[in-house]
């Protein structure tokens, strides 16, 4: 023991400045070309700029909502909800969402509410939702905007993520990209 | 087929595509053969020998070589619970986090330590980006890299010859961190960063949303730790909802790329194994048995996850992404289910989704995942843990025909076999006697004192769960498993920041990584010592798909023997009670 602590102490320093130090400033080098510059992907409209990847808290019945959160989207304590799926406080939860979703959505179809809408993410900061998850929000969105529930369904066909090169994964839709755009229609 | 499915496949079919290559390329590096990385990496090598003054050429018996793990563990364990005791004084704190206190920082340093990375804290709040790249980061290549070295050992060990000598540790060592972990992290870090995880050292942002509320961003150099905690199954997020972050994790491209990595190495260390050891028949029969084990748990799961919750359906709600509680939109059911049982077979434990959160049956197949510990299993020490069970199957195989048990020439005996059993059934005992301990103290709501404190300030031993009932004894089951298994991820739910689960979750890191590296490495070192006895019609043959169903056989029954009891009360009472 005695004859491998010195080599041990030695080559934990080696180490410690290379595999921490030195991988971390290559990685950080190569990471200057990258987008932003490594500081995350963000989207600019009217002169503020958003984090794209980042979930935002949306409200109001003119905006589209993102996934319900058991973070409250708080970007510094990223989290789930954590409870099983035969919790009863969990099932009272979700029945409360969809309560909450029949108010301001009234006349819409159960079975149209995808589970997505009504679950809390995994990160509490998911920023897409499913494509039915935007639908059946379209018509909510005209009323409230005065416009044709055509163009709004339009603008949601537009926004659909493909999966990745056409053939892995889900299609999604960026919520808030979506609202951007649909603020920018409104305004023209 | 829909895409979902296609996502799935391609992610394994690559990974073993990649497997391939990189195995022979970790026999070469292993056998100390010419490779085209040696340009640039001898002289860097041979600097980091001169100035620790080691000689990698010294030959090391069994003993030196746990002498020299042993040491060296302890050298970073010491280095981690400074950072973590000191980080708020520390450099690289844009964040003003708080030192960890002492059983935090136990916690966090003996679970880095041990390529486990529990995680009892949050990355957001209770680590410098100090902590996270020179203690943390610095621990994921190192634990895996100690796992490696093991299980070179075991394959220097297992050639055809007597010997005593065993090839250098810090050499073994060395070389996995420079030429196998440190060129695949490079590339997987940059690709991360292109595709929007942060790598910058600022601290957090403060943007205004759409509604004008105030939003903080937490960020961080977050690229260089995601490829070292999938590619070294470390598994430890930057974040603290680990890969389901969206900065961590931002799309279906680095899914995929960090579902391939984890499982990669322990994919390729099989492979390594047969090139090395110039058994390649016998490597395809070992990597046959881990993956028909992981189908098993694999297709159930996803099936239970892509059905949705029936309570869910019950309230009139149409499922078609299947149980997203838990979920993130951006990689679907399939995938999420996917990444749950290869992260929990192999010793991975990142998330993209959230475990606690998942159907009964596939939280019963991740803790079976944790429970046999060897379906691949974690960089270089899966293959230890299964080199344990191949031991006993030799033995009782010998046994049933009536021949002298025998592993490549070497013949297994009363010593050999004790140590396996040792290492064996101490999985099983720590898993049960401590969820044991846990659970009497939640049935009878102790008041813990110091132990234990929840958020309203009791000390009540019942608060420590998150879910009622049969879930809330899984949380706790799961827990102790996961440590065991050195695995990381958790039911989440279980408030486990305090002392009573960060001191005893540590204890049971601390036997369950390193009897497990030194059994297999004693059993391997004995067997070197021995006469090499050539394959005769006598010999009972190990590369055969007969021999591949008895381990199967014997991981089945000893993991249905010990583990049934528990899970009966725990995933598969929940399941029929819903």
């Amino acid at each position: 023991m005695k004859k491998e602590l010195l080599p041990s102490l030695l080559l934990t320093i080696v180490c410690i400045l290379f595999f921490s130090g030195v991988y971390t400033l290559i990685v950080w080098g190569i990471v200057q070309m990258a987008p932003n510059k490594g500081e995350g992907f963000v989207v600019t409209a009217n002169g503020k700029t958003y984090y794209e990847n980042i979930a935002q808290k949306f409200t109001a019945d003119k905006y589209f909502w993102s996934r319900p959160s058991a973070v409250d989207y708080n970007a510094a304590g990223s989290g789930g909800s954590n409870k099983g799926p035969n919790n009863t406080d969990y099932l009272a939860d979700v029945q409360k969402r969809i309560d909450t979703f029949m108010v301001h959505n009234p006349g819409t179809k159960k079975s149209d509410i995808p589970s997505d809408l009504i679950t809390a993410s995994g990160s509490g900061l998911d920023p897409d939702i499913s494509v039915q998850g935007a639908l059946v929000q379209v018509s909510r969105i005209a009323k409230v905007r005065a416009i044709p529930a055509e163009t709004v369904k339009n603008l949601v066909e537009q926004h659909i993520d493909k999966p990745l090169a056409g053939l892995f994964g889900p299609e999604k839709i960026n919520v808030l990209k979506l609202n951007i755009a649909l603020d920018a229609i409104t305004t023209k | 087929m829909n895409t979902e499915i296609i996502g799935i496949i391609v992610m394994f079919v690559a990974t073993l595509l990649l497997a391939i290559p990189l195995g022979k390329y970790i026999a070469k590096v292993y056998s100390g053969d010419r490779l085209w990385t040696d340009a640039v990496l001898n002289p860097v090598e041979k600097l980091f020998f001169r100035l620790s003054r080691i000689d990698p050429g010294r030959e090391m018996n069994w003993k030196q070589h746990m002498t020299a793990l042993l040491t060296i563990n302890l050298v970073w364990f010491l280095w981690a619970m400074f950072c973590l005791t000191n980080q708020s004084w520390l450099p690289w704190n844009p964040d003003h986090n708080a030192s960890q206190t002492p059983d935090l920082a136990f916690n966090t340093a003996v679970s880095f330590l041990v390529n486990c990375n529990l995680q009892d804290y949050s990355g957001e709040t209770g680590a410098s980006y100090f902590t996270q790249v020179f203690a943390l980061m610095f621990l994921q290549f190192v634990s895996a890299a100690t796992g490696m070295a093991a299980a070179a050992i075991v394959f220097n060990a297992l050639r055809d010859r007597t010997t005593e000598k065993l090839g250098n540790f810090y050499n073994y060592f060395l070389k996995s961190m420079t030429r196998i972990l440190l060129p695949i992290c490079i590339v997987v870090a940059a690709l991360h960063a292109f595709h929007g995880t942060p790598m910058t050292f600022k601290g957090i942002d403060t943007v205004i949303s759409m509604q004008g509320d105030t939003m903080h961003v937490s960020r961080g150099p977050v690229a260089g730790f995601v490829a070292i905690k999938h590619l070294g199954t470390n598994g430890g997020g930057f974040y603290g909802a680990n890969s389901a972050h969206p900065l961590e994790n931002p799309d279906y491209f680095t899914n995929m790329l960090q579902m391939i990595i984890q499982i990669l190495i322990p994919f390729a260390m099989v492979f390594a194994m047969g090139i090395y050891l110039r058994k390649k028949r016998l490597a395809w029969v070992f990597w046959g048995v881990m993956t028909v084990g992981f189908l098993c748990l694999v297709i159930p799961t996803i099936s239970a996850e892509i059905s949705g919750n029936p309570n869910i359906a019950h309230m009139g709600i149409s499922q078609p992404g299947g149980n997203m509680e838990g979920k993130e939109v951006r990689f679907g059911s399939y995938a999420s289910a996917l990444w749950s049982i290869a992260t929990t077979v192999i010793s991975t434990g990142s998330v993209n989704g959230m475990h606690d959160s998942f159907m009964p049956i596939s939280g019963m197949n991740m803790l079976l995942g944790m429970m046999v510990n060897s379906f691949y299993g974690g960089v270089g020490v899966g293959f230890l843990n299964f080199f344990i069970y191949v031991m006993l199957a030799v033995f009782m195989g010998g046994l049933m025909v009536g021949r002298t048990p025998e592993f490549l020439g070497k013949k297994v005996e009363a010593k050999e076999m004790k140590i396996a059993m040792v290492v064996a059934l101490l999985h099983p005992f720590l898993i049960l006697a401590f969820t044991a301990v846990s659970s009497h103290l939640t049935a009878h709501d102790t008041n813990m004192g110091w132990w234990f404190t929840d958020a309203a300030g009791k000390h009540n031993a019942s608060g420590w769960l998150n879910n009622p009932s049969y879930h809330g004894f899984s949380e706790m089951l799961y827990q102790y498993t996961s440590c065991s298994a050195n695995n990381g991820s958790g039911f989440e739910g279980l408030a486990d920041n305090n002392p009573f689960w960060n001191i005893t979750a540590g204890i049971v890191l601390l036997f369950s990584r390193f009897l497990p590296i030194i059994g297999p490495v004693a059993i391997a070192g004995l067997l070197a010592q021995k006469k090499f006895i050539p394959e005769s019609s006598g010999t009972l043959k190990v590369d055969t798909g007969t021999f591949g169903l008895l381990v199967f056989a014997v991981k089945v029954i000893i993991a249905a023997l010990a583990f049934f009891p528990a899970l009966a009360l725990g995933p598969i009472a929940e399941y029929f009670s819903k």
